[in-house]
């Protein structure tokens, strides 16, 4: 490898050829800011418009300022960081960008949680020099995502993870000069778009421009309504994240914190996804036996791959874009839904509370999952399934409004009967765990014989795309991985083409699966955190005393007291669900 | 085909094709066919003469005589007297403005007496939709000799030799870029001709198309040879409908005479172009948006490197040059770089083509060799200022170059003294400009173009433009500071030092050069509140002077306010909380008494 050297600061360094000055500079300990640029290590994401002009640096030799992140080293280079020629600069952009900025920050959404806010602080900021007009924008409130587009700084940051990585195409810049901002075509409002809702964007965005909608409000009404029973559900991938918002560690488990929390909080019932999730292997699971054995009887008409649905975001990306291949998803519902559907079934019946009384609230990752709660096949009567999705961002909010000292908290347990879960379930959290979750369980009951090994490692990792063959007993089943729409869109094109050689292939929409989620703490660019909290998914896996779905007692007890048996006419009709044509 | 013992020639450029010209043609034809001399007589649409000022031109050859603002109703006249009876149709020749003699050959005009035709060279001669014309002035013969006779390393030498750079305002060493191009490994290459001409005021490119597409043509299939490209792209603007009608007739009539597509010449050297249409916006002249805008994204310049030598349109290598650029060639090959070098200054070689416009007599279309000065253009060329008024400046480069005092009139203009001189060549827009422009007024006017044009990317374009044309516009409306000044100077500064691309990096130009040659001009505005070309309203007041003022009443008839107010036959006076200061009362008055203040 060629390598070059050059001088930062007067200090020397040798990088290889095509290394940025951001890069090279951070290997000798000199902190360059950035503002719009993002770097996903590992994940073969970045974000490098070069557009914010915060990172320039002085380079001899050159007429302008160069910007760090997007200039790459050359022999015998010579760049100074903090001349007052550079820092004067950097310190008018950002001005420029507070100039055209709402100072609403002690109320922000993002308030302490802003690229934007930090980079002022940073660099000093005590007057902003320059006034004149103000961007106005109308508000745009999805379902699941708000624009509050006055804030854009046109980092460009959700439009790369829109187009690039999710191939979804729906937010990219539009107008020009002082009024470029970026928006759906047309301007249109997100709701009318084929915006997915994964909210890649709001994980991304740097200011409050992009956020989910907030429900805490809504939920406080109703655990302080004395008529009402409130419940709540969390997804396998909160617990690894939670801890953030409160200054723990990434992939610090916080489930019995959490938990206790919640209690604390006022819920009548803290139960968990993973119990639904357990649900769901049962069904997709007997769903891809149902299939796979009859294509290998020699059945033309089956439909094979199937593909996992629990990810409304994909769900709604393959309406959009693939509708001819509706018929290939599993049927099953979300863990998600199945919870709110047995929540508001067999749970209610239980408890002898009527439907309209019991408030089901659900903890996600996800901003998706505040849009899936609200499609209509999802209500009985008007009255939804889960009737509030609420991110790991808006719990963290509940329990500071809650008065509530989370690190000191005790670890408690989840109430039963829909709390007990697997480590199958919990690994629902993470990209590639759905399908290592449904191969545990599909293949015991399709060799009728005990797996010999728990792990399947070849089927985890980061690799936007992966793929493994598992043995079940002398059949081979081809597997397929991808998270990320773009990845995703590469194995529906297969299927297209009549090239793809899978029997399963699972989905998530965001970087990492659930753990990378629109609705977790934010990374601020770290895939350090990323990775920290799948490696906390797993460990949970490992510490459960049972880890196949089929095993989960309550699991049992429910199709034996309620449902029958998997796949059966009552699963069908609370646990299944059926995709539109929205093309 | 028949023999023509005369023809006409009817300039086509839009602005005479606005004066009717097309028109003009056909009462000619028509005229011509009633006296049975069709055959005898060709009439062609042909590219801009350049002498836009007394459009539309009419030309007789052999006699080369010139008519200025021929009307359709001068054809009958042009007929009856010059083709049938030979004499010169005198009223409708032009009249040198100081002689007051008529000069019946453009030979002849101050006008045309100082330029250089090389990209220009075919327009006004040719009928620029028969290629057998262009062939007819050695059009083709450079492909010809560069595909048989010449390697693309000698090809390339002979245009590094010949010292050409880019025309489109950056100046880079054509034969540099093309030789870059040529070195880069890539099993497809692209030859892009930029024809995205945004400058306001300037028209070279669609001159030449309009008037000799064929030399672009050609240039593009030579360059396609010595970089190794089979692909051509032309990238022009859709509001220019007649240069883009002629380019299609061009390429349509190149490839059925085996000029373009395969095996051309005979040779195993293939090259096709395409049309891809911009929607005219300012910043899509900047080669990488030019390149994300044919690709079908948005018009918006990418950080370089990567240079587009190396990774260009669809990620391949891709030459682009521009339109006056691309027309030089042909020449450059077939008189070799020895005379190319010859014409223009030491490191700026060849001519440049201006729109010379503002307050100027002979507005217009020139072609000089560079070296030339600026008081050459505007007096000898231009004719001088209008009505006689003083000259002020100058502004080159348009919205990305600066304005150019008296200082400067001397001055030799190429690239690099015009770069010292705080403007710059940009594409060749030249505005001159009279002891009545107030200069805070024209930074701010170039400005709010920039502001309009600006892709929104980056933070100094997007908003420290936005932010300086505001400080502009409190300075105009008389509400600035001395601080503003210096805030104007520093956040130029800044501008020009982060901005991503050329357009932002140049965009302060006009209001830094304005602020270094007329600082008096914009102290005024600040510490004594006015406005000394008497420009800006904000700062302007019109009194009436008593003792001038005969009580005429003309001001108060045209006072569309009804402001001013007086008896018949004594002095009057203007409301100044009614007066909205439109000036009428000080152009209608004959006896000097409205004053401004």
């Amino acid at each position: 490898m060629e390598m070059i050297n050059l001088t930062i600061d007067n200090k020397p360094v040798v990088v290889p050829y095509g290394t940025t000055i951001l890069k090279a500079a951070s290997g000798i300990g000199i902190d360059i800011p950035t503002l719009c640029y993002m770097k996903l290590d590992d994940m073969n994401i970045e974000n490098k418009p070069g557009g914010c002009r915060v990172c320039v640096v002085e380079v001899k030799g050159r007429r302008n300022l160069s910007p760090a992140c997007c200039t790459e080293v050359t022999e015998g280079m010579e760049v100074e960081t903090h001349t007052i020629r550079a820092v004067n600069a950097r310190r008018t952009v950002v001005e420029l960008i507070l100039s055209d900025h709402p100072a609403d920050c002690l109320i922000c959404a993002k308030s302490g949680n802003c690229d934007l806010q930090d980079m002022a602080h940073h660099l000093g900021v005590r007057k902003i020099h320059y006034e004149g007009e103000k961007s106005m924008y109308r508000e745009d409130t999805s379902p699941a995502i708000i624009r509050e587009i006055d804030k854009c700084i046109m980092c460009r940051r959700c439009e790369t993870m829109c187009n690039d990585v999710q191939t979804v195409g729906v937010l990219s810049a539009v107008n020009r000069g002082f009024h470029a901002v970026v928006a759906p075509a047309f301007e249109m409002n997100l709701d009318h778009s084929v915006c997915t809702y994964c909210g890649q964007c709001v994980a991304v965005c740097p200011t409050g421009a992009l956020t989910e909608v907030d429900e805490t409000g809504a939920v406080i009404r109703a655990l302080s309504d004395p008529t009402k029973t409130v419940i709540v559900q969390t997804a396998p991938a909160v617990r690894a994240a939670l801890g953030e918002e409160f200054g723990m560690e990434a992939g610090t488990l916080v489930t019995g914190k959490m938990v206790a929390a919640l209690r604390r909080l006022g819920f009548n019932y803290v139960f968990d996804t993973d119990f639904a999730a357990d649900l769901t292997i049962m069904e997709e699971g007997t769903e891809l036996l149902t299939r796979l054995s009859a294509f290998i009887a020699g059945d033309k008409k089956v439909k094979l791959p199937i593909l996992t649905s629990c990810c409304p975001a994909w769900v709604k990306f393959f309406e959009h874009s693939f509708p001819e291949l509706k018929d290939i998803p599993s049927t099953a519902r979300s863990p998600q839904q199945m919870f709110g559907s047995i929540a508001k079934t067999y749970f209610a019946d239980k408890i002898e509370v009527k439907r309209e009384n019991l408030v089901v609230v659900s903890i996600m990752p996800c901003v998706a999952k505040k849009y899936e709660s609200s499609r209509p096949e999802f209500s009985v009567n008007g009255n939804p399934d889960v009737d509030f999705a609420l991110t790991t961002r808006e719990l963290a909010r509940l329990i500071k409004l809650g008065n509530i000292d989370f690190k000191a908290l005790p670890n408690e347990d989840f109430d039963q009967p829909l709390g007990e879960s697997t480590g199958a379930a919990v690994i629902f959290g993470t990209t590639g765990g759905v399908i290592e979750a449904a191969v545990r369980t599909a293949y015991e009951i399709f060799t009728g014989k005990p797996l010999p090994r728990l792990d399947f490692e070849e089927l985890r990792g980061m690799d936007g795309l992966r793929k493994a063959t598992i043995d079940f007993n002398g059949t081979p089943i081809h597997i397929g991985i991808a998270h990320g729409l773009g990845n995703a869109r590469k194995l529906l094109e297969e299927i297209q083409a009549g090239k793809s050689e899978f029997h399963a292939i699972e989905i998530m929409s965001c970087p990492g699966g659930c753990i990378g989620g629109g609705g977790q703490p934010y990374h601020h660019g770290d895939a350090e955190i990323l990775k920290k909290r799948q490696r906390a998914i797993y460990s949970e896996d490992t510490n459960k005393t049972i880890r196949k779905s089929h095993e989960n007692p309550y699991i049992t007890k429910l199709y034996e007291e309620f449902l029958g048996a998997p796949n059966s006419e009552k699963s069908h009709h609370l646990l299944h669900t059926k995709y539109f044509d929205r093309s | 085909m028949a023999e023509y013992t005369m023809h006409i020639l009817v300039c086509g450029g839009t602005g005479c094709k606005a004066s009717q010209s097309e028109l003009i043609k056909s009462n000619f034809k028509t005229r011509l066919n009633e006296y049975g001399l069709s055959d005898e007589i060709q009439v062609i649409l042909t590219g801009c003469f350049g002498f836009c000022e007394k459009g539309p031109i009419v030309k007789i050859l052999p006699d080369n005589t010139f008519y200025t603002q021929v009307t359709p109703e001068d054809v009958s006249e042009i007929i009856d007297e010059h083709i049938i009876k030979g004499r010169q149709v005198e009223r409708l020749l032009y009249k040198d403005p100081e002689t007051q003699k008529t000069v019946s050959t453009a030979n002849g005009m101050d006008f045309y007496k100082k330029q250089i035709r090389i990209a220009l060279r075919n327009c006004g001669f040719i009928n620029p939709e028969n290629i057998e014309e262009y062939i007819g002035r050695d059009g083709y013969g450079a492909l010809g000799t560069c595909l048989t006779e010449k390697s693309p390393e000698d090809v390339i030498r002979i245009v590094k030799e010949s010292g050409l750079r880019g025309r489109g305002g950056g100046g880079f060493p054509t034969g540099l870029k093309w030789e870059l191009t040529r070195k880069s490994v890539s099993d497809q290459k692209y030859v892009v001709c930029n024809a995205d001409e945004g400058d306001p005021g300037a028209f070279m490119d669609r001159s030449i198309l309009e008037g000799d597409p064929h030399s672009v043509i050609e240039a593009m299939a030579i360059c396609g040879y010595c970089i190794g490209a089979d692909k051509g792209l032309v990238y022009i603007r859709a509001e220019y409908p007649l240069a883009i009608e002629r380019l299609k007739i061009a390429i349509r009539q190149a490839s059925e005479y085996g000029l373009l597509g395969d095996g051309i010449l005979g040779t195993d050297f293939n090259f096709s172009i395409e049309i891809r249409y911009g929607a005219g916006a300012f910043v899509c002249g900047e080669e990488t948006a030019l390149i994300h805008s044919m690709e079908g994204h948005r018009g918006e310049p990418s950080v370089k490197p990567p240079f587009p030598a190396e990774k260009g349109y669809n990620g391949k290598p891709t030459n682009v040059n521009n339109v006056e650029t691309f027309a030089n060639i042909p020449v450059i090959i077939n008189k070799g770089s020895a005379w190319f070098a010859s014409i223009g200054t030491e490191k700026s070689k060849g001519t440049k083509v201006f729109a010379l416009a503002g307050n100027i007599n002979n507005v217009g279309l020139i072609e000089v060799p560079m070296g030339i000065t600026l008081r050459e253009i505007i007096y000898d060329i231009g004719g001088g200022i209008k009505d006689g008024r003083e000259f002020k400046a100058v502004q080159t480069g348009g919205p990305s170059g600066g304005c150019l005092t008296k200082s400067f009139l001397d001055t030799p203009i190429d690239y690099d003294n015009l770069v010292a001189a705080g403007s710059m060549m940009g594409s060749g827009g030249m505005i001159v400009l009279d002891d009545t422009s107030c200069m805070v007024a024209i930074a701010k006017f170039y400005l709010e173009f920039t502001l309009d044009e600006s892709c929104g990317k980056c933070t100094p374009c997007r908003i420290g433009n936005k932010r300086l044309y505001e400080i502009l516009e409190k300075i105009t409306d008389g509400k600035g500071t001395k601080e503003d000044l210096s805030r104007l100077r520093m956040l130029s500064n800044v501008i020009k030092d982060t901005s991503l691309c050329g357009l932002g990096q140049t965009s302060p130009n006009p209001v830094l050069s304005t602020l270094d040659h007329f600082y008096d001009e914009y102290l005024a505005h600040v510490t004594t509140s006015s406005c000394p070309a008497g420009q800006c309203k904000a700062l302007v007041h019109y009194t009436i002077d008593a003792e001038h003022c005969t009580g005429c009443t003309l001001c108060f008839r045209n006072c569309p306010v009804g402001a001013i107010s007086g008896e018949k036959r004594s002095p009057h006076y203007i409301d100044q909380s009614l007066c909205i200061k439109c000036g009428v009362c000080f152009e209608k008055c004959k006896f000097d008494a409205v004053l401004i203040a």
